[in-house]
């Protein structure tokens, strides 16, 4: 799919995964935390591979995929508190209550019954939740999103780096989030 | 590393096995057609005719051959399945897929002679047995096992699951044939069982056992011609 | 890692309490099952007596796997069966969550009703803690099987179909000891022996199904 490709990041930084479809965006993004084995080459933490730290690895970041990896019978609420307990990063349910205000989703009602913008929002909710997981991966976090909506998550990201961590992210749109570029297309 | 032990693994890419095989195969043919004669030769003429079932018994020639392959082979296609996902070596899933069919063909074979068998000699095509009935599972097990590669477009992710899948297939087929020799014995079903074969004259057991290498020497022609397809097919 | 662990059963549990019309089917499909066999043999006590515990089993064979399609592919399909391969606790922990709450949902819920059933069939009550206890030792190995297969047709076309055809070989030796552990102690003898061989294999299947399920994932979604 692709090869050749390499690079860096380091802490504060952020990096768009420019492309368009089926140029291996979401791919590249799975090798990275590690989902998928690349057939040639490596991905390193601080200096060590990714294969051999596994667990370790996987607690230093955050991934959300294009698909929204919550449940449509559990309550917004229920899903983050349940994604944070898998990631063995629980949270109290007033940290989940304030996380979903800011992507202004009500934490009560069953995902089922709430909008498609409401949905991804409570999705990227957790990107609330972890300032201090160092590494987020993010594939198409402003997809299906409204214009302010779109700004909020800006504002999650641009946070984060500002904090010192790293953002890896693919979209098709331009977003205003300063850093690095790599694109598939070329 | 030693000389051997760079071979060994130079020849683990398909694309220099390629030749390899196609250089081999015609060999194992010929090895075949060779054994199969004597084995025939001494099934159906040399050894002698039973007192209690006549002519009838000396489809065992080809019958019990065919049952040693089936489970022969398919513990075969398990090791190389086992290589193929300790050491990541294309060419070992290539090798238990091309080993499935002529697995699937020799339980069959051993099915339907056992059937024919049953026929003159006990009236019924088919007879509960311990022996036959664990045979007609093993036959599901490799079907089920193409049926999955079948499924599969990924060729990588097929080796992959098909090696598991005959993996735990291997570590439970003891278990099948324990268990439905118990359910067997329990039930008394048929009394009859396609175990009293005639007791072995020594010539009866040579010409099995010629047959059992003409069987394994024509698997191996076989699988050496599928694999070579196969790794056309993939363009490796 | 335990936390994550209760926090996955507990999840399971109320997505199939907030679901409960999927779990009923497959309760319903049992009975229906059953009831099929006299329509098709004829309802004659002693026929139906002795093919019961044959027939139960085989209806708990069908249910579970009916089941199991469900077990990995809604999480497949919205993403949330990659926050588990990411997620804190090892990946054989997880599958083996899954499928206990799979058996939890789908299992137990035999166990229970096989009484009822094998009233129907006239079988004498004295069987009934043998039948129940055959099922609750074997549902649940039949649910960590089911689940390597489960696990090794997610996202492929044939589904069900496929499931079934490689799994339904590997749950030969559970029916044989389950129903055959219900015969023997019809016929007298006590069903010790076939019982114990179940817990075996109930052990067996625990301790090395797990494993199995995780690398069939792991193949599965790379």
């Amino acid at each position: 799919m692709f090869r050749g490709l390499s690079f860096a990041l380091a802490r504060g930084e952020a990096l768009r995964v420019a492309g368009a479809n089926g140029r291996g965006k979401t791919s590249l993004l799975r090798i990275l935390c590690g989902l998928l084995v690349p057939t040639a080459g490596e991905v390193q933490w601080k200096g060590e591979r990714i294969r051999e730290l596994r667990e370790e690895y996987s607690r230093q970041l955050v991934y959300l995929g294009h698909a929204p990896a919550v449940k449509d019978d559990l309550t917004a609420a229920e899903n983050l508190a349940i994604a944070c307990r898998i990631a063995a990063a629980p949270q109290s349910p007033a940290e989940i209550q304030r996380a979903l205000e800011r992507v202004e989703v009500p934490a009560g009602a069953l995902l089922k019954k709430l909008s498609q913008g409401q949905r991804r929002r409570a999705a990227l909710a957790r990107l609330a939740l972890s300032p201090s997981v160092p590494l987020w991966l993010l594939d198409e976090p402003l997809a299906a999103l409204d214009a302010r909506a779109a700004r909020l998550i800006e504002a999650l990201i641009a946070e984060h780096v500002a904090g010192g961590g790293l953002v890896i992210y693919t979209t098709h749109q331009d977003a205003r989030i300063q850093g690095k570029v790599i694109d598939l297309d070329g | 590393m030693t000389a051997a032990g760079t071979r060994w693994f130079w020849y683990a890419s398909p694309q220099t096995f390629y030749p390899l095989a196609g250089k081999m195969a015609p060999a194992f043919a010929i090895a075949a057609v060779v054994l199969a004669a004597a084995g025939l030769w001494v099934g159906l003429f040399v050894a002698p005719t039973d007192a209690q079932q006549g002519e009838a018994y000396r489809i065992i020639f080809i019958h019990v051959p065919a049952a040693w392959m089936s489970m022969f082979i398919y513990v075969v296609m398990a090791g190389w399945a086992a290589l193929g996902l300790a050491f990541n070596t294309r060419l070992s899933g290539m090798m238990a897929s091309a080993l499935a069919p002529t697995g699937a063909l020799f339980t069959f074979i051993a099915l339907w002679t056992g059937s024919l068998w049953g026929k003159p000699t006990w009236g019924t095509y088919w007879v509960w047995d311990a022996r036959l009935t664990s045979e007609l599972i093993l036959l599901f097990l490799y079907l089920g096992f193409m049926a999955l590669q079948a499924a599969i477009d990924d060729p990588r992710r097929a080796d992959r699951a098909g090696a598991l899948l005959a993996i735990v297939g291997v570590i439970n087929v003891p278990i099948i044939y324990f268990s439905v020799k118990w359910w067997n014995t329990l039930h008394q079903g048929a009394s009859v069982s396609l175990k009293s074969a005639p007791t072995m004259a020594a010539t009866m057991f040579a010409g099995m056992i010629l047959m059992a290498l003409a069987f394994w020497m024509y698997a191996i022609a076989v699988t050496l011609v599928r694999v070579r397809c196969i790794i056309a097919e993939r363009g490796a | 890692m335990v936390d994550a662990l209760a926090c996955l059963l507990h999840r399971d549990l109320l997505l199939a309490l907030r679901n409960r019309s999927d779990v009923g089917t497959a309760l319903l499909f049992f009975i229906i099952v059953t009831t099929l066999f006299p329509l098709g043999i004829g309802a004659e006590p002693a026929l139906l007596r002795a093919i019961a515990p044959g027939v139960i089993w085989v209806a708990a064979l069908l249910s579970s796997l009916l089941s199991l399609g469900r077990l990995f592919a809604a999480d497949h399909a919205d993403g949330t069966l990659e926050q588990m391969l990411l997620g804190a606790a090892p990946l054989g922990a997880v599958v083996a969550a899954k499928a206990f709450a799979h058996w939890l949902v789908s299992g137990l819920p035999l166990v229970v009703i096989a009484p009822l059933i094998a009233l129907q069939y006239d079988l004498p009550s004295s069987l009934y803690g043998a039948l129940a206890l055959s099922l609750l030792l074997g549902t649940p190995v039949l649910s960590l099987i089911g689940a390597i297969g489960a696990a090794l047709t997610l996202g492929l076309r044939g589904g069900g179909v496929l499931l079934a055809l490689l799994v339904l070989p590997l749950y030969v030796p559970v029916l044989i000891m389950g129903a055959g552990g219900v015969e023997m102690a019809a016929a007298g003898m006590g069903a010790q022996g076939h019982l114990l061989l179940l817990g075996a294999m109930l052990v067996g299947a625990a301790v090395f199904a797990p494993w199995a399920i995780a690398a069939a994932l792991r193949i599965a979604t790379e």
